[in-house]
């Protein structure tokens, strides 16, 4: 899946949550808060007899981009998926508070930018997973109410699947990797609850074409399309802060709009060749074939801007 | 079927409720001399694009409108809808889009209080009842994030052992009683006491409370969530205070 032009730089996918922000921030600026040193682990995963994580799989800071300052919270998709749990919850949703309660003070920050790597709720300790990934939507909110862009980075091994997929939908700037996938129910779960005939999540280019990264950038789910290296998410990182749209009734109006047309348009399309013939894309059946290179340009000529969120 | 004997526990003051599209409701009532705005789904309806998008519309109309009239939720959900057609249009759009515009009204000026009468699972849950400022569980509410088989299943534990857990600890158990020690349901309603009006008018008068979200608070109080409450508060002071005297050095 990789690009050959970027195999020599540090791949996002494979990459390891902590890998990923030294990678993204200006080296040596990273402050972790509430680092494996303090030891806040899950008090829940004894009773299932699982190792507990030192940081629950879930690191949360602030440090710089180009000497600007960000608040960062990564989340570890190698250990217990990602996901959202008491502990690995309660430090995003505290970074984000912290982040909008600090907005204009010397301690304020220019962005947040998470890196989700998630299946969504731990099932181990589902509701405090649930309450935790409702907590994160209300505080991203807030952040953004208080003028501060959040900025989603998509192309972990877990994706941002369940709650993930909404909290990935609530920032103001999506940015995703072919590699990326985004979803609320995974094709696992939709095969285990309705059939293999309603989704194969064996055929793995059909999970791709309805998931994963390119089809969420032409559709609208994601604003900003980069090859799978750390480079390239860090430069999209650092241009996204500035163009994000601001938390409001207008922003939600014209989501209103932009989310009922796509259901006019493509609501009785079955896959997404059809949609993407609907939509007057040249080749719609080799979206998922074209190189990195030609489907970036794709993208830049169709000027594909999708601005409310 | 819209739920007539809630509605009427609810609003004895007289509505203009009536069905809409999508198996959703919508209309009008009177709480305490007050016009309240009431909005619902029913008939256990998994939330898919086309019902995110009525509710959704139909919040954004209210808040356009500027009334600052309350906004009372009447929740009968499932999960999300799961098709494959759903999330390849983008089911976390229209399910962001929903929890994103309930919550704009809670900052504009709208008392938002949900009361779940049915069921509301995982994603459905989290964008319609859990994103209201106050969530009430009445007669028949029955809210979860997956039902135990289906966490069986992922976590390879056997039913049964689950089953036992699920009894010493409520942290991954469904119903209401769990969920309210997370601190996600603020009361539980009895129909037959005859109390439902008077509480919701109660509730509706606690309006103009500061925006913030206690429900880690809530559920550390109640014991349901032991841990939340007090992590969020020392990663919020270590990045709210200079670095230099931050805890996490």
């Amino acid at each position: 899946m990789i690009p050959k032009n970027v195999m020599s730089e540090p791949s996002w996918y494979e990459s390891s949550a902590r890998a990923r922000i030294e990678g993204l921030l200006d080296s040596g600026s990273f402050e972790e808060i509430l680092p494996p040193q303090s030891r806040v682990m899950s008090p829940h995963l004894a009773l299932f007899d699982l190792p507990p994580a030192f940081d629950d799989g879930m690191i949360v800071g602030r440090g710089q981009i180009d000497g600007c300052p960000v608040a960062v919270a990564a989340q570890e998709g190698q250990f217990m998926g990602g996901t959202f749990a008491e502990v690995s919850g309660a430090k995003l949703v505290g970074l984000l508070r912290g982040v909008a309660h600090s907005a204009g003070t010397r301690q304020g920050v220019g962005a947040v930018l998470l890196l989700l790597d998630t299946g969504g709720v731990r099932l181990q300790e589902a509701n405090a997973g649930e309450m935790a990934v409702s907590e994160t939507i209300r505080a991203i909110i807030d952040v953004r109410r208080a003028g501060v862009p959040v900025i989603a980075l998509i192309g972990g091994r877990a994706g941002a699947f369940g709650g993930g997929g909404l909290v990935t939908a609530c920032c103001s700037h999506v940015v995703i990797s072919e590699q990326g996938r985004i979803s609320v129910s995974g094709p696992e779960v939709i095969e285990t609850n309705k059939g293999v005939e309603e989704f194969d999540s064996r055929d793995r280019a059909l999970v791709w074409r309805v998931t994963g990264g390119r089809s969420r950038v032409l559709l609208g789910g994601a604003d900003s399309y980069v090859k799978g290296d750390v480079g390239s998410f860090r430069k999209a990182a650092a241009q996204a802060r500035n163009s994000t749209p601001s938390f409001s009734l207008e922003t939600l109006e014209r989501e209103q709009e932009r989310l009922t047309e796509r259901l006019k348009l493509y609501g009785s399309c079955h896959d997404t060749p059809e949609i993407w013939r609907i939509a007057g894309l040249p080749e719609p059946e080799g979206i998922a074939d074209m190189t990195e290179d030609d489907f970036m340009s794709l993208l830049a000529k169709e000027g594909l801007h999708h601005d409310a969120r | 079927m819209m739920p007539d004997e809630l509605i009427s526990a609810l609003f004895p003051q007289g509505h203009t409720i009536s069905p809409g599209a999508e198996n959703t409701f919508s209309g009008q009532a009177r709480v305490a001399g007050k016009t309240v705005e009431v909005l619902g789904i029913a008939d256990s309806t998994p939330l898919g694009p086309e019902t995110a998008l009525v509710l959704a519309g139909r919040v954004l109309e209210i808040v356009r409108l500027r009334s600052g009239a309350p906004i009372v939720f009447l929740i009968d959900t499932a999960s999300q809808r799961m098709t494959r057609r759903d999330e390849m249009l983008g089911l976390n759009e229209y399910l962001a889009h929903l929890a994103k515009s309930i919550t704009l009204a809670g900052v504009s000026g709208h008392r938002t209080v949900s009361v779940l009468y049915g069921t509301a699972a995982a994603g459905a849950f989290i964008a319609t009842a859990l994103s209201t400022q106050t969530m009430v569980a009445v007669d028949g509410a029955h809210p979860s994030v997956m039902d135990l088989p289906s966490i069986a299943r992922v976590t390879k534990l056997p039913l049964d052992v689950l089953t036992e857990k699920a009894k010493e600890t409520p942290v991954f158990a469904p119903g209401v009683a769990p969920l309210a020690a997370t601190g996600a349901v603020s009361e539980v309603w009895k129909i037959s006491d005859r109390q439902c009006a008077e509480r919701l008018a109660a509730l509706l008068a606690e309006g103009g409370q500061d925006d913030a979200d206690h429900r880690d608070v809530l559920g550390a109080s109640r014991g349901g969530r032991k841990m939340a409450a007090d992590v969020a508060r020392r990663v919020e002071a270590a990045f709210t205070h200079d670095a230099t005297v931050s805890e996490a050095r």
